[in-house]
C-alpha cells in the first residue's frame, strides 16, 4: 500500500481518524484531547472545505445576524496547534475493514487503528418530480446558504417544504433577505413534532403577521419549471410560483459508507453506550447513530455522546444513556422553547397559562407528579428550569399550584430575580444549548478567571453562538464574583445586550454606517438610543470612517455640540487654544478685548496652561469665536472628549536645567493631535528634565526628557483616583517621540471603550499589551500611526472658524421672542 | 382681554430633529420646544428640576430629553423626572397648524411668573 504522506514515520501512537469534519467529529475530538491530548495521532476528513463550523448557526448567517467566521468553532490554528491532519474538500468514499484503511474520492488512501465516523445526516428529499431541477436546494451547509443568498439578492419568490425547526428558520432568513416566502407544511399545525397546537397556532399568526405565506396541510405534487425551477404544484392543483424551493422536510442519518462497510445498520448506525458499532476498532457518534433504538437531529444529545465516546477512548467507563431533547426557535423576536413529550394521554395531566394580550401560552405535562414534557411560547425565560426538572424526574407535588407560573415564583420570590433563579438551579442545568455547556462548567470557568462575559465566551464557549443564553451568562458572573458591577460584563447601555467592545467589532465588520444602522442590525430595545448609547456610537463611527461618516449632532453632549463648557447657570466658558502653553500679545489683547466686549464675568488661568473665559451666553459665542478668530487663535476643546491640552516647561532654551527643547516639542505634538476625537479627554504632558515641573507622570501620554533622549510614558490620571504613568519605552529622537505618540493615540482611540481614560483601559488591558502593540510589532505601530494621521487630515478644522462663519446657526440663537404684555389687574 | 390664547413661534422645520430650540421670555425663564424623532413637537420650561440646567440643551431620545448638567431624564409629556428621580418642570402645551408651531400663551406666562 502507498504510504500517504499524512502518516510521518517518526510518530508510532495509535492513528485515529475521524470522518466528518462537522459538529460530533470535532467534538469527539476536543474531549478526547481534554482527556489525553496526546494518546492518538489525529487526522479528521471532511466533505465541506472549510474548517469546523456550528451548523446549527447557519440560520442567523442566513438572517444576517452573524457571518461565517462567527460560527467558526475551531479555526485552522486549532487543527495546528494539536497536530491534527485536516483533509477537508474530499470526503471519504470507501471503508475497507480487512485492511483498515479508507479512501476518498480523491483516491487517498489512509490506515487507522481506530475508526470514527462521524457522518451526521442528509437532508430527506421528497421524490417528487422535479426534485432535481436546480433552484431546489436543501438547508444543511454553508453552500445552500451561499445559494440561498445569491437567490436573495436577486429578490422574487421562495418556497419552503417543511415547517418544522430549519425549514421556518430558512424562510425567517429569506423572508429577512427580501423575498417573498411561501411555507407548505404537509401537518395541520407547524413544528407538530416540538409544539402543540395552540403554540403552533400562535407561530403560524406570528410568522403571518411577518409577511410569510404559510400553507398547512399542503401536499406538493411536483416542483415544476422548464430548466429551472418556476414553481410549486400542490396535489389540490394550487400552482404556487418560485425562484427558489427549500426542501426542509426532514433529515435521515447519513450511513451508506457504514452500510456499505458491512456494519450493523438499523435505522442509524447501531452503537453501545460508548458508541463503538459492530466492529470493535470502528466508533460512531452524532446524528448518523443510533442507540437504543433511537436517532438524535438535535445538537444536545451529541456533546452527551462525545463525552461518553472520549471516556471509552481513553478507557474510562462511562456509558451513553441516551438524551432527553429541547428545543428553541431561532427566529428572533419569537421565542418558543419545547421539551419532552408532551402527546399527553389518560395518565398524563396539563398545567396551561394563557395569556392571550401578550401573545403567551405555557403548557406543562405532568405524568405521576414528574414534568414528562414542556412547550412555552411568547416567554421562554422558565425553559431551562422546566427542563431540569424533567431531566431530574423531581417531584414536583409540593411545586404544583406555582409551577406555571415559572421558578421565581414557585421558590417563594413571587418577585421576578433572575439571579435567584440561575442560583436555584442545579450544577448540571445546562446553560447554553449551542454548546452544550453546564451551570457547572461556567462557574468553573469563571472560578479560574474568566471575569467577564467575553472570557467566559472564549474559555467554556458558552453563550458563544447564539447569544440567548447571555443573560443566565451574566446572572452567573454577578453570583460568582459577587454584586461588583465592574468585575462583570457590561452592556453599552439599556438600550441593548451586547457590550462596548461587540458593537465596535460589529460596526467595523458589517461596515456599518450610520447610527440607526448600527441600532437596526443589533437589535436596540429603543427607537433611537439613549443619552449613553448614541455619543458612543456617533464616536465609534467617527473613529471607523474617518472622513466619511457624518458628525450626528444630536448624538453629541451640549459642550461638543456648542464647542463651549456649559456651566451651571446656562452660560459657557471659552477657553482658546495656546499651543505648548505659550501666548503672545495679540492674542492677549484679542482675549482681554472679548472678556470686556462681551462683559464676561471672570477669567481663569486653567491648569492646562491656558485662559479660560467665563460666562458667555450661547447667543454670543459664534460672535467671540469670531473675535478670537481674528486673531489666530482656535477652539482649545476644553468641552470634548478629544485631545485637551500639551502642557510644557520651558526646558532647555531657558532652564538651566533643561536637557532638550520640550517647549518645541510640546507645541509639535499639539500641532499634530489637535482636533482628534478619542474614547474620553486626553492630556499631554512634555517635561524638559526629570523633575517633571510639566507633571508628564499624571497624564494620557507624558515626555520627559533626558540628556540620551525622551521617556515616554502613558496612562496617568491627576483625577478621582490619582494614577502616575507607566514608562513606556525610550527613544532617541524627537521624530521617534512624535511616532509613538500619534500610534499610542490611534491604539486608545480604536480599541478603548467610549467614556474609559487612558489609565483604566491600560490597566484593563495591561501594560504588556500595549508594549505587544507599539514595542513588538513596528510595522503595527506605523500603521497605527498612519491611520492616525489619516484621521487628522479630516480633523483639523477649527469648528470655532464654521460656527463664526454662521454654520449651526440654529443652536445659538433662539427660535422666537416673546414679550409679555402687562395683563389689566 | 384681546391678546390671542396661542403664540406662533416659528415653522416645525426650524427644531431640528431630535434637538431643540427656545423661546426667550422676557424676564422670565425660556421654554425649551423639543423635536423627537416621530416628529412629535413637545415644550417645557427650560429648566431641570434638579438644578435648573438648560434641558434644551440635552439630548433627545424617545419621549424624554436627559438635561445636560447631571443626566436627570425628563419626560417630554409630562415634564415629569423619569427613573429613580423626583421633580417635574412645568409644560407647556404646543399645537401643529399648518408646519406653524404654536404655544399656549397662558402657560407660558404662567411659566415664566
Amino acid at each position: 500500500m502507498e504510504h500517504s504522506p499524512l502518516s510521518p514515520d517518526a510518530d508510532t501512537r495509535e492513528h485515529l481518524v475521524v470522518i466528518g469534519n462537522g459538529m460530533a467529529g470535532c467534538r469527539a475530538v476536543e474531549e478526547l484531547l481534554a482527556r489525553d491530548a496526546s494518546r492518538y495521532r489525529v487526522t479528521i476528513f471532511g466533505a465541506e472545505p472549510r474548517v469546523n463550523y456550528n451548523r446549527i448557526m447557519l440560520s442567523p448567517v442566513l438572517a444576517g445576524d452573524k457571518s461565517f467566521d462567527d460560527i467558526v468553532i475551531n479555526d485552522a490554528d486549532w487543527y495546528a496547534a494539536n497536530g491534527i491532519a485536516l483533509v477537508a474538500g474530499d470526503p471519504v468514499v470507501a471503508i475497507d475493514r480487512a485492511t483498515k484503511t479508507v479512501t476518498t474520492r480523491g483516491g487517498v488512501t489512509e490506515a487507522y487503528d481506530r475508526l470514527l465516523i462521524a457522518t451526521g445526516s442528509d437532508p430527506f428529499i421528497i421524490p417528487v418530480p422535479g426534485k432535481d431541477l436546480p433552484g431546489v436546494i436543501s438547508f444543511r451547509d454553508m453552500d445552500d446558504v451561499d445559494t440561498m443568498l445569491a437567490a436573495a439578492e436577486k429578490g422574487g419568490s421562495a418556497v419552503v417544504i417543511g415547517g418544522g425547526l430549519l425549514g421556518l428558520e430558512a424562510a425567517h432568513g429569506l423572508s429577512l433577505r427580501g423575498m417573498s416566502v411561501t411555507v407548505l407544511h404537509l401537518m395541520p399545525t407547524l413544528m407538530e413534532r416540538q409544539l402543540d397546537e395552540a403554540a403552533g397556532w400562535l407561530l403560524k399568526q406570528a410568522l403571518e403577521a411577518r409577511g410569510q405565506t404559510i400553507l398547512t396541510g399542503a401536499d406538493t405534487e411536483a416542483i415544476v419549471g422548464d430548466g429551472g425551477v418556476e414553481g410549486v404544484r400542490l396535489k389540490d392543483g394550487t400552482l404556487i410560483p418560485a425562484d427558489l424551493v427549500v426542501m426542509a422536510v426532514g433529515i435521515r442519518p447519513s450511513v451508506a459508507l457504514a452500510r456499505d462497510a458491512g456494519l450493523a445498520v438499523g435505522r442509524g448506525i447501531q452503537v453501545d453506550d460508548h458508541m463503538v458499532t459492530s466492529d470493535p476498532n470502528i466508533l460512531a457518534v452524532g446524528e448518523c447513530v443510533e442507540h437504543d433504538g433511537q436517532v438524535y437531529g438535535l445538537v444536545a444529545p451529541l456533546w452527551d455522546m462525545c463525552r461518553s465516546l472520549a471516556d471509552g477512548l481513553v478507557e474510562k467507563p462511562n456509558g451513553y444513556r441516551g438524551s432527553v431533547t429541547s428545543t428553541k426557535l431561532k427566529v428572533s423576536g419569537i421565542d418558543v422553547f419545547s421539551a419532552g413529550d408532551f402527546s399527553g394521554g389518560d395518565d398524563c395531566e396539563d398545567i396551561v397559562l394563557r395569556d392571550a394580550a401578550r401573545g403567551i401560552y405555557k403548557r406543562v405535562v405532568l405524568k405521576d407528579d414528574r414534568i414528562v414534557g414542556a412547550v412555552l411560547y411568547g416567554d421562554t425565560a422558565d425553559g431551562s428550569w422546566y427542563f431540569d426538572l424533567l431531566k431530574k424526574q423531581e417531584d414536583v407535588a409540593g411545586l404544583r399550584d406555582v409551577l406555571i407560573f415559572g421558578q421565581a415564583f414557585a421558590s417563594g420570590g413571587g418577585q421576578a430575580d433572575p439571579k435567584a433563579a440561575v442560583a436555584a438551579l442545579s450544577d448540571d442545568a445546562e446553560i447554553c444549548g449551542c454548546n452544550g455547556v453546564t451551570k457547572g462548567q461556567v462557574v468553573s470557568c469563571i472560578a479560574k478567571g474568566a471575569h467577564s462575559l467575553d472570557a467566559v465566551r472564549g474559555t467554556c464557549k458558552a453563550s458563544a453562538s447564539c447569544g440567548s443564553c447571555t443573560g443566565l451568562v451574566e446572572n452567573l458572573l454577578a453570583l460568582t464574583l459577587g454584586d461588583d458591577v465592574q468585575s462583570g460584563p457590561k452592556t453599552l447601555c439599556k438600550c441593548t445586550s451586547f457590550g462596548h467592545d461587540d458593537v465596535r467589532r460589529e460596526i467595523v465588520a458589517q461596515n456599518m454606517r450610520s447610527i440607526p444602522e448600527v441600532m437596526q442590525k443589533l437589535h436596540w430595545s429603543t427607537p433611537d438610543g439613549c443619552s449613553s448609547c448614541r455619543p458612543a456610537l456617533n464616536y465609534y463611527l467617527l473613529c471607523a470612517l474617518p472622513g466619511e461618516y457624518v458628525d450626528d449632532q444630536q448624538s453629541r453632549f451640549v459642550n461638543e455640540r456648542l464647542h463651549a463648557n456649559i456651566q451651571k447657570d446656562g452660560t459657557y466658558s471659552v477657553v482658546p487654544r495656546m499651543w505648548g502653553g505659550l501666548t503672545n500679545p495679540t492674542e492677549l489683547r484679542a482675549i482681554a478685548d472679548v472678556v470686556e466686549k462681551y462683559d464676561a464675568p471672570m477669567v481663569k488661568v486653567t491648569g492646562g496652561q491656558r485662559l479660560d473665559i467665563f460666562g458667555i451666553k450661547k447667543e454670543d459665542l459664534p460672535a467671540v469665536w469670531a473675535d478670537l478668530g481674528a486673531a489666530g487663535m482656535v477652539s482649545g476643546h476644553a468641552y470634548g472628549k478629544a485631545l485637551r491640552t500639551v502642557k510644557t516647561c520651558v526646558g532647555s532654551e531657558w532652564c538651566r536645567f533643561g536637557t532638550q527643547d520640550s517647549t518645541g516639542l510640546g507645541v509639535k505634538i499639539e500641532r499634530m493631535s489637535w482636533g482628534s476625537w478619542m474614547p474620553h479627554k486626553f492630556k499631554i504632558a512634555v517635561s524638559g528634565c526629570p523633575r517633571n515641573c510639566a507633571e508628564a507622570t499624571i497624564k494620557d501620554f507624558g515626555v520627559v526628557c533626558v540628556d540620551s533622549g525622551y521617556e515616554l510614558h502613558v496612562g496617568g490620571n491627576g483625577g478621582i483616583h490619582v494614577r502616575a504613568t507607566d514608562l513606556l519605552c525610550k527613544v532617541a529622537t524627537e521624530q521617534e517621540a512624535l511616532d509613538y505618540c500619534a500610534a499610542f493615540i490611534q491604539l486608545y482611540r480604536e480599541e478603548a471603550r467610549y467614556l474609559e481614560r487612558t489609565a483604566p483601559w491600560i490597566e484593563r488591558v495591561g501594560l504588556d499589551y500595549v508594549k505587544a502593540r507599539l514595542l513588538d510589532d513596528p510595522v503595527g505601530r506605523e500603521a497605527l500611526r498612519a491611520r492616525f494621521l489619516y484621521s487628522q487630515s479630516f480633523s483639523q478644522d477649527d469648528p470655532w472658524a464654521q460656527r463664526a462663519e454662521g454654520a449651526a446657526a440654529e443652536h445659538h440663537a433662539p427660535m422666537a421672542r416673546f414679550t409679555p404684555q402687562k395683563e389689566p389687574a | 382681554m384681546n391678546a390671542p390664547e396661542w403664540l406662533d413661534i416659528g415653522w416645525v422645520d426650524q427644531i431640528p430633529v431630535r434637538g431643540s430650540r427656545t423661546v426667550q421670555v422676557a424676564d422670565g425663564d425660556d421654554i425649551a420646544v423639543f423635536r423627537t424623532a416621530e416628529g412629535k413637537v413637545f415644550a417645557l420650561l427650560d429648566r431641570c428640576p434638579h438644578k435648573h440646567g438648560r434641558l434644551s440643551q440635552g439630548i433627545v431620545h424617545g419621549g424624554a430629553v436627559a438635561c445636560p448638567l447631571h443626566n436627570w431624564r425628563i419626560s417630554l409629556t409630562t415634564g415629569e423626572a423619569l427613573g429613580d428621580d423626583k421633580g417635574c418642570t412645568p409644560t407647556v402645551p404646543v399645537k401643529i397648524d399648518g408646519g406653524r408651531v404654536l404655544i399656549c400663551r397662558a402657560s407660558v406666562l404662567k411659566a415664566a411668573a
